[in-house]
């Protein structure tokens, strides 16, 4: 349409002496899609493939038997279950409230808001085997040998050593930012007409905040959640020191006991196993349990978010 | 009548609720705080306690050191044996071969997939890739180690004939697949984030969709793919699971990329469960967590400033 406003001496002008169109360059680029997708595709199908075999309702109900190489993983299953659920429940109400903070307390470019969010950052980038061993030094070494100090008189630890509880509360620190961002993405979702009306019917802050934002902003803390519980579900190396046990003949029903654990099993089974050849199959078991679980957690969370954002969009 | 919903209020729950949600909110300040001070509180005696420092003082860590009459002094890593070694030099070398392989594996492909994905491709296949990188971030870390451990290992080595099957290339591609998913989510928002009107403008200048994308997108979003890649390098360099599994966690002073390493993050995770609680080891192992700690603050703390400064010089642009 323009096409006779400007002239082909113009464009020399300009500058645009090269007129390619990137053939190749856009080819390679591909190239780089392809790969990705393929070692993706590889990855999961080689464990799909090694892993469907031993899938059976007694492989996730029994425990392992012969030294892990034969039996099931209902004790890690059990124990991984166990410990995102206590996670979830130091995590999500301090990340929700942390990220109503942000959104209705403070403006955005305030000194306090500004410094929470260097923190929450920070937190996200700090590698999980440092969290290991914050866990260890603060919960199983500052809080629980002080918690022994006070209940107990110096016989056998009773909180002063690894503990479910404890690898919790690790995690709960782990997966915060993830809470918080996904909080504070639904509640900037919601109109501020919504609020605005819920003042003018003369409504307190907090009045509105329990009452209308935190209902509306419901399915974005429900993606935090899940999202939370998909990323502590694969940790391995917080909880390697603070709780978590190679092998156990019990399962754990005390916030004090250790435990098993999916991720940690896989470990085990991977790297210290006398006959890696023997307990194979188990392993491949137990990594397809692994990653089908986050799997289903994350495409809920990913389906979630995507209505939450078409609500947006439709507004 | 409508029922009255809300019930009369109380000052001292309005306060209270408020108050508290206030305190909450510094829960992550104060948890970064924490993480700090505990981890570098047991790092402490190697600076303070001459008993420790005997062992393991910090010029011993970064010096070559004569352990045996008669014997060249070196760089060793050996904390287990009868005179314990602890020089930093063959961790530090193995962490950065692996990061650095990582980074030559991961950067081009995750860089290429981002700009193709925010550029030349429909919206339909832009709702592919996308999911595919979102997949690929939520596997478990163990999962990525597993699968360079057992099956990646032993590919490289029936393709190649490599001498040792647990290697910095093994761990370096393994390490790579955690660190694509970070790069692409970044250089992917930089370059969708580029404002319409500066496509418009080079558009009008008769600017080709190639030509507005490598002489006018790609410029505009590059401060935020660079985040992208120094963020990702942060990752690599803390990143545990994977290199415990993967790289034979040999502590081995060579610049080959096919020996097997020991990375920082993989010794703290091997030694700390055999470690007497308060010996000079213990205190060396927390050492080199608040050495990843601080390394990986001031990395992250550099990436989001670049992304900060991007979001407002983009921003001042659109105005």
């Amino acid at each position: 349409m323009n096409q006779g406003l400007i002239s082909s001496t113009d464009r020399v002008d300009l500058g645009y002496v090269k007129r390619g169109t990137g053939k190749i360059p856009r080819a390679l680029m591909l190239l780089a899609v392809g790969i990705i997708i393929s070692m993706l595709l590889i990855l999961m199908v080689s464990i799909g493939i090694g892993g469907i075999g031993v899938l059976s309702w007694e492989f996730l109900s029994n425990p392992p038997e012969n030294g892990m190489e034969e039996g099931g993983i209902f004790p890690a299953i059990f124990g991984t279950v166990f410990l995102v659920i206590l996670m979830i429940i130091f995590v999500v109400p301090v990340g929700v409230l942390t990220a109503v903070y942000l959104s209705e307390f403070t403006r955005a470019d305030s000194r306090v808001a500004r410094l929470i969010r260097i923190a929450i950052n920070n937190l996200a980038g700090v590698p999980s085997i440092v969290f290991g061993l914050f866990g260890l030094g603060f919960f199983v070494g500052f809080i629980g040998t002080g918690l022994d100090r006070l209940v107990t008189d110096g016989g056998r630890p009773v909180w002063g050593q690894p503990a479910i509880i404890w690898a919790a509360l690790t995690l709960s620190l782990l997966t915060l930012p993830v809470v918080i961002v996904s909080t504070e993405e639904a509640l900037r979702s919601i109109p501020k007409e919504m609020k605005d009306a819920s003042y003018a019917l003369g409504a307190s802050r907090l009045q509105t905040i329990t009452r209308v934002i935190l209902p509306q902003a419901m399915p974005g803390i429900l993606t935090g959640g899940i999202l939370a519980i998909s990323r502590g579900a694969g940790e391995v190396a917080p909880i390697m020191f603070t709780g978590a046990a190679y092998y156990l003949p019990y399962l754990p029903t005390k916030l004090n006991h250790q435990f098993m654990e999916l991720g940690y099993h896989i470990y085990v089974m991977a790297t210290q196993s006398p006959d890696i050849e023997k307990t194979k199959p188990i392993l491949f078991g137990t990594v397809l349990v692994l990653l089908m679980l986050t799997f289903m957690l994350n495409f809920t969370a990913i389906f979630i978010r995507a209505r939450i954002r078409s609500r947006r969009t439709n507004v | 009548m409508p029922e009255l919903k809300f019930k009369p209020k109380s000052k001292f729950w309005e306060a209270f609720g408020e108050g508290f949600i206030s305190l909450n909110a510094f829960l992550a300040l104060i948890g970064i705080l924490l993480i700090f001070i505990f981890i570098f509180k047991e790092a402490l005696p190697i600076f303070t306690d001459a008993e420790v420092q005997k062992e393991a003082a910090f010029s011993k860590m970064l010096f070559k050191q004569q352990y045996y009459e008669g014997q060249k002094p070196k760089w060793s890593w050996q904390p287990n044996s009868e005179v314990p070694k602890y020089s930093l030099l063959p961790l530090f070398l193995g962490t950065i071969k692996a990061a650095v392989i990582a980074m030559l594996f991961a950067a081009p492909l995750a860089i290429g997939a981002a700009i193709y994905s925010s550029e030349f491709t429909s919206k339909r296949t832009r709702e592919m890739i996308k999911p595919a990188i979102e997949i690929l971030a939520g596997i478990p870390s163990v999962v990525l180690g597993f699968f360079a451990l057992i099956l990646l290992a032993t590919f490289l080595q029936n393709v190649f004939g490599w001498t040792f099957r647990l290697n910095a290339v093994n761990a370096g591609i393994a390490l790579g697949l955690a660190v694509i998913p970070i790069i692409f989510t970044i250089a992917e928002d930089a370059m969708t984030a580029v404002p319409q009107s500066l496509r418009d403008a080079a558009m009008a200048l008769g600017a080709n969709s190639w030509q507005v994308s490598t002489m006018t997108v790609f410029p505009a979003a590059l401060p935020g793919i660079a985040a992208g890649v120094v963020l990702g390098f942060g990752r690599a360099i803390g990143e545990t699971m994977i290199v415990l599994m993967a790289s034979g966690n040999a502590a081995i002073i060579s610049i080959d990329p096919l020996v097997s390493i020991r990375t920082f993050s993989a010794t703290i995770a091997a030694e700390l469960a055999e470690v007497v609680f308060g010996s000079a080891h213990y205190n060396v192992l927390f050492l080199i967590g608040t050495l990843l700690f601080i390394f990986t603050f001031v990395v992250n703390l550099g990436g989001d400033l670049i992304l900060a400064r991007l979001k407002m010089k983009i921003q001042g642009n659109t105005k």
